[in-house]
């Protein structure tokens, strides 16, 4: 397994080899120093914590300041984990975007984009109400959500206007289209989850 | 331009011709056929410019054999358009021109930009 932490910066498009003008998310990946080295021995599961967006050493909190301290590393704003990291790295190492290339598929995690209280259209991807032929004041409703007398309640796991969004996604075997190890960007093929300057976490698949 | 965008930057034509709404324009693009490629050349008048970016469009609009309107979109960073050649820089005071959708003959003409720049 080989991930990175990385900040989405936006989306926009390229041409393909054969002229096809292809949608793109543009992804700022890394650098990451490894700031602890998980094992099975001392932890029960191996894995890599990785830092992300340095932050001033004015401002972290004395703990964060020292676990950082331990692996000589400045102090970041994002601590995440990465199991069954490929290869030997120990604290202090840096990971950078060089780790893909272009042609890679990619697994990118985030926290898609609140959308409050959504209704059913929306959310579930329901079919609006006809407008006409009598119709009176549903506009954007279920329609009927159950039967009748049996089973006289609503089935479980009917689907129902609510909170919609903020949660986390992940959107699977995206195509690294390019890399840019001079300024830390990358180009992968699609959307990914969340709103420019998010962050989110890229895994290689396979 | 966000720094960001250096990345997308070798997508884009180096130098576009400096066309507007209005504009007369030859857009020479190029055509596969098989195995063979060729140009043609479609004329007419700029009666949009939309998207920014590698996805910037111009609207061409011209009135083909039997008055028949004739509208193509091209993409002006796709790999396909060969050149853009803009022949007169037209007086208009408007960015969208969909008005000459409804005109025809000598109405639908525009006066020429007294100073071309």
């Amino acid at each position: 397994m080989i991930g990175l932490i990385c900040r989405k910066k936006g989306m926009s498009a390229v041409f393909d080899d054969s002229g096809r003008h292809t949608p793109v998310t543009v992804l700022e990946v890394g650098p990451c120093p490894v700031v602890q080295v998980k094992t099975l021995e001392v932890d029960r599961y191996n894995a890599l914590q990785l830092g992300f967006d340095p932050v001033r050493p004015k401002l972290a909190n004395r703990p964060r300041t020292g676990h950082f301290k331990r692996a000589k590393v400045e102090p970041h704003r994002i601590l995440r984990e990465f199991r069954n990291f490929t290869g030997e790295h120990k604290p202090g190492d840096v990971l950078q975007v060089d780790l893909f290339k272009p042609g890679d598929l990619v697994n990118v995690t985030g926290v898609s984009k609140g959308r409050g209280f959504a209704g059913v259209i929306k959310r579930h991807g329901f079919s609006r109400p006809g407008q006409t032929h009598g119709t009176h004041e549903a506009f954007r409703g279920p329609g009927s959500i159950g039967a009748a007398s049996f089973p006289a309640r609503v089935w479980p796991g009917q689907k129902m206007p609510g909170r919609m969004g903020g949660k986390r996604f992940t959107v699977k075997n995206l195509v690294v289209i390019k890399v840019d190890p001079d300024s830390g960007l990358m180009m992968v093929k699609g959307a990914v989850p969340g709103a420019p300057g998010g962050i989110v976490n890229i895994r290689k698949v396979g | 331009m966000d720094a960001w965008k250096g990345i997308i930057r070798d997508q884009m034509k180096p130098e576009l011709p400096d066309v507007n709404s209005g504009d007369t324009v030859d857009v020479h693009y190029r055509v596969v056929e098989g195995d063979k490629e060729r140009t043609q050349v479609f004329s007419g008048t700029v009666i949009r410019l939309r998207g920014s970016d590698t996805g910037a469009t111009i609207t061409v609009r011209k009135v083909a054999s039997g008055g028949v309107g004739v509208e193509r979109i091209f993409p002006m960073h796709s790999p396909f358009i060969a050149d853009i050649k803009v022949r007169k820089h037209g007086f208009v005071r408007r960015a969208k021109l969909y008005y000459l959708r409804e005109r025809r003959g000598k109405s639908a003409r525009l006066k020429e930009k007294s100073t071309v720049g």
